[in-house]
């Protein structure tokens, strides 16, 4: 199973993860066309914290016990068997926010491209490599495997 | 008129179409060059304030931006370049020395290349290094001339004479003496695992000891410079070997300043002084005035650490390197550092940088060949310094007489800097010449550690096929043997004095 | 006329010498015969062998070294001289004479072959150094033969040892040999040289063998680690005066056999050093004793392809380069040790060697003189291999 590690200590708060995250969302990787063009961006999966010298991008932990999970009244939120990465079915999420009151850290956002949706990192597992970690310039995001 | 605007150095060139207003070159820019207008949606660049490290150029998710040199358009004069210029201007403002830093960046202090290396053709056959084995292993240290064997029969062969301590280096590059405080701790980190992984040595600079380096003490030289910062019997025990610091190829003759600002409460520790003091290097030793009394220093080292490390001595190369050399080896030295012209720095006044001392390809010649002559070669290694940048120079600088080299300028390089002299400010983006702790980040000593040793192992490959091509299997046979060498475009005495012919003469 | 101290460089009719000036480069046949029982045959045996490869050469170089060839006046040093005119010779003499008694000075005996091309006075001198034979005497020797071959220009020594002597010019080994009347000689080690140089050498001085004192060498190959090895002797106060790389074989093998008195085995564990992964997966002992040669004589490693037969009076040695880069073949015979780049050259003499075989890389085969009634085995060094 892999997951993300974040090394607070080499984040050195270019922000590059949360616009690859968008340019992933969209499914392009052409950074010009899609800020150019694209009217309405997604918001990225991950948000960059910053304070004075300490910054570090946080995404989905795909909590072992988690919130969302719990939360969700009609299933949507599930866990990726193959992968165990926590996705969302967007057909039959309703939008009630649970899984986003829910969630301990904050990751969960809603859609903005009309449909009443959630929306959250899910370790881009359609992808490959997560978007994140790839632009990493300086490998405070990496893919580690981790026991089950 | 009171001020002359001076133009800036470099352009930054931002393709508004490719810019994605993601603001990236914005949050990285430790100078604040560049800025955003978010009235105009726009990223602006403030031209005189950036020093072409070429960060932001690395980090644009578009390749918008191109930082380029501002050509100075002053009226053309081979004897007046734009850089006399606005030196004159900057000393008209200030009245100050001039301070710069990284190697003498001048041209007519290159030997290296014009210098050309043989190969076999023919009347002996070049070796393949991917099917024959090729060494490069290389020991530092006193040697013995006369070996004492006692052969009592075929296979009771003892070896009598007690070696000295040996330095054991599988490539014959080390990284130079950088301290904790003109180097970050994760440059430091960098090289120092760089350095574990390859067989070779780093060495501490004068700034003493973090003590998250203590693990790598086998792989560590320390050394000992005139402000003796961080140094007691521990710190000199930490290491596989001691070198004393006379001087330094970008700044012969003069010592070094740390300013307070910069005396961080870790770099307080490590150099063992108050937080917020000046660390000043004196020019000379206080307590070696003569080559006496830098014996009494070298034994007083010796003793410390119980003779059972090599101690060297590191000296710039100046007019009388030779005889200086043999001194210092006459005063019991295992291994003599020279350090050229180009040598890099820190921080150093540009006028030292620029106009003192002789290139390194000089230095080797003359100081091997006056220990040949004095028949004490073997009495101690000599390692070289300032200047060297690729295998190439490693090759010819072995072949001169070096035992090893150092690279100083060259591994920084490898982590990422890109040479924009700016050393002094304390501010490199790249977070290798800086201690704020938010550039220091930026320098991923996992990261640094790889580039660092896939630098020493691309140039491993490159002697092994250097060395293969000649018909010549270990790096012994290469070293000191300027028969392979031969010059190009030097008159006679310069190739007199490096010992070789001139390219078309045979052997 | 002063011509002493003449700077061969700044004199304006200096016309460089091959092997002398310059090096060369070239490939060659070696051969060496040894009867173990010091039992003398004349140079017969082996100009059959060197005839044979006849194609190793190319006729611009030959020699032979015998020992045992001057039984009647071994307690003094034999120097064997070429010269190029009388002037050489006249002032050799006089700086012979300061430091030596000369028991005999004649011409060396020659026979006329239209092949071989004349070209030096070929003189030889029986020289008397005072008494014992201590070591200092053999430096006085040594400095005596650097400072002619250096100092008085159209002189050259060509060999300097006791009841031994050199033989060398221009031309094919089988004329050469023909020329100096070898077949009149009778010794008990014969080494034997054919050259192939890549230009022209018209210079006799620069055909093999080179020798020091006792010590001879033939060498096929070329040592691509000269200029180091060159400058590691400067460190012990050896002058090169050659531009040659057997020269610096000679007295590498001066350097180490003669005055430290290393074995023949642990020389070639210098010459031919075993490679570091050898080393260090070696026993304990092994490990620290080949660290140190390698650590301490790097300089005298001779890289680069070579094969070589070294021989005194008491021995001769055959050694190849640490990869093999150069061919080398032994065999027996009863007493005689046979040592060649061709088995051809060795069948050629011996048609039913006991043991033929061909020496392993960096592998020193040796034969002494049989020392009173022991039976001594070729040695064959195995260590780390």
């Amino acid at each position: 199973m892999k997951r993300i590690l974040v090394r607070e200590e080499y984040c050195i708060g270019c922000k590059l993860c949360e616009i690859n995250c968008v340019a992933a969302q969209v499914g392009s990787s052409n950074l010009i066309k899609i800020y150019r063009y694209v009217p309405e961006l997604p918001e990225p999966n991950l948000i960059v914290e910053e304070d004075e010298y300490t910054t570090f991008a946080i995404q989905c932990r795909n909590c072992d016990d988690p919130m969302c999970l719990k939360a969700c009244i009609t299933g949507a939120m599930h866990r990726d068997s193959f992968t165990g990465a926590i996705r969302v079915d967007k057909e039959r999420c309703v939008g009630c926010w649970m899984c986003v009151m829910a969630c301990p850290i904050g990751v969960i956002k809603r859609t903005n491209d009309g449909k009443k949706a959630a929306s959250k990192c899910e370790l881009c597992v359609d992808r490959g490599t997560p978007a994140c970690v790839e632009n990493c310039p300086n490998e405070a995001l990496v893919l580690i495997e981790v026991g089950e | 008129m009171a001020k002359t605007r001076t133009p800036p150095e470099f352009i930054l060139e931002r393709d508004d179409y490719k810019c994605i207003r993601c603001l990236v070159c914005v949050r990285v820019c430790s100078y604040g060059a560049n800025f955003y207008d978010e009235k105009e949606n726009r990223v602006y660049t403030e031209n005189s304030k950036c020093v072409g490290c070429h960060f932001c150029e690395a980090v644009c998710p578009t390749e918008a931006i191109t930082v380029k040199r501002n050509k100075f358009d002053i009226k053309p004069s081979a004897h007046w370049t734009s850089e006399e210029l606005f030196d004159v201007i900057k000393q008209a403002e200030t009245g100050g020395i001039l301070l710069t830093s990284m190697g003498n960046d001048k041209p007519q202090f290159n030997y290296f290349d014009r210098l050309v290396l043989n190969a076999s053709q023919v009347t002996n056959p070049s070796i393949d290094p991917l099917r024959e084995p090729m060494e490069i292993r290389t020991y530092l240290g006193k040697k013995d001339a006369y070996l004492e064997i006692f052969e009592e029969n075929e296979s009771q062969v003892i070896l009598k004479t007690e070696v000295s301590q040996q330095l054991k280096l599988e490539i014959p590059v080390m990284f130079s003496a950088m301290s904790y405080g003109s180097i970050s701790l994760n440059a430091i980190k960098s090289l120092a695992r760089a350095a574990e992984t390859m067989g070779t040595f780093f060495n501490t600079g004068e700034g003493g000891l973090h003590k998250d380096l203590k693990r790598f003490g086998k792989n560590m030289i320390v050394q000992c410079a005139s402000g003796r910062f961080g140094v007691d019997i521990d710190y000199l025990n930490s290491g596989a070997a001691v070198e004393i610091k006379i001087g330094q190829g970008a700044k012969p003759g003069i010592g070094g300043h740390l300013p307070g600002e910069k005396v961080t409460e870790a770099i307080s520790e490590t150099r063992m002084i108050p937080v917020g003091t000046d660390a000043i290097s004196p020019a000379p030793h206080h307590d070696i005035y003569s080559i006496e009394d830098l014996r009494q220093l070298i034994f007083a080292i010796k003793e410390a650490t119980r003779y059972k490390k090599p101690v060297g001595v590191k000296i710039a190369a100046v007019h009388n390197v030779a005889a200086i050399a043999s001194g210092i080896v006459r005063a019991g030295a295992d291994f003599v550092t020279i350090d050229g012209i180009r040598g890099g720095t820190g921080a150093t006044p540009k006028i030292t940088r620029d106009h003192v001392g002789i290139p390194i390809e000089f230095a080797i010649a003359v100081v091997d060949q006056r220990l040949r002559e004095e028949g004490i070669r073997h009495m101690a290694s000599v390692v070289v310094a300032g200047g060297i940048r690729k295998s190439a120079d490693v090759v010819k600088a072995i072949a001169l007489g070096a035992d090893a080299v150092y690279i100083g300028t060259t591994a920084l390089v490898s982590l990422g800097c890109h040479l924009c002299q700016r050393c002094y400010l304390g501010k490199c983006n790249w977070g290798i010449a800086t201690q704020d702790p938010k550039l220091v980040k930026r320098l991923n000593p996992e990261i640094g550690a790889r580039r660092a040793s896939n630098l020493l192992k691309a140039w491993t490959l490159e002697i092994k096929e250097i060395l293969g091509g000649m018909g010549i299997n270990a790096i012994e046979s290469l070293r000191g043997n300027r028969e392979v060498l031969r010059g190009v475009g030097l008159n006679e005495r310069e190739l007199q004095i490096l010992g070789i012919k001139a390219a078309g003469e045979a052997w | 006329m002063n011509r002493f101290n003449v700077d061969y460089y700044s004199a304006s009719s200096f016309i460089p010498i091959p092997d002398k000036d310059y090096r060369i480069s070239s490939a060659c046949g070696i051969s060496g015969i040894m009867n173990r029982s010091g039992r003398s045959f004349n140079g017969e045996m082996i100009m059959k062998s060197m005839e044979i490869m006849h194609e190793r050469g190319n006729g611009l170089g030959a020699g032979f070294a015998a020992y045992g060839i001057y039984p009647h006046l071994k307690g003094f040093y034999c120097f064997h001289m070429l010269y190029d005119d009388e002037f050489a010779k006249e002032e050799t003499e006089e700086f012979l004479k300061k430091k030596y008694r000369i028991i005999e000075s004649e011409p060396i005996p020659t026979r006329k072959n239209p092949r071989i091309k004349e070209v030096h006075i070929l003189w030889r001198y029986f020289l008397d150094a005072g008494f014992a034979e201590t070591s200092s005497e053999e430096d006085e020797v040594v400095s005596t033969v650097m400072f002619i071959n250096e100092k008085i220009k159209g002189a050259f020594v060509v060999s300097s040892g006791k009841n031994m002597g050199i033989f060398k010019g221009v031309g094919y080994p089988e004329d050469i040999g023909d020329f100096y009347r070898l077949d009149e000689y009778s010794g008990y080690i014969w080494t034997a040289h054919n050259r192939f140089p890549t230009n022209t050498s018209g210079w006799w001085g620069g055909a093999h063998p080179f020798g020091i004192l006792n010590w001879s060498v033939v060498h096929n190959g070329e040592i691509s680690s000269y200029g180091i090895n060159r400058r590691f002797l400067e460190n012990y106060g050896y002058k090169c005066t050659l531009s040659t790389d057997t020269e610096v074989i000679a007295y590498l093998v001066d350097l180490f056999m003669r005055k430290m008195k290393y074995s023949h085995r642990v020389t070639s564990k210098i010459f031919a050093a075993p490679f570091w992964s050898e080393i260090d997966n070696a026993p304990e002992n092994e490990k620290n004793l080949y660290t140190a040669l390698r650590m301490n004589y790097g300089g005298a490693l001779l890289n680069g392809p070579f094969a070589i037969i070294v021989a005194n009076n008491q021995m001769m040695m055959g050694l190849s380069d640490r990869i093999k880069l150069r061919p080398l073949v032994a065999a027996t015979k009863d007493d005689f040790l046979f040592i060649a780049s061709e088995e051809a050259a060795i069948r050629v003499v011996c048609k039913d060697p006991q043991k033929i075989w061909s020496p392993k890389a960096g592998e020193p085969i040796a034969g002494f003189l049989y020392s009173g009634n022991r039976e001594e085995k070729i040695t064959e060094t195995v260590a780390l291999r």
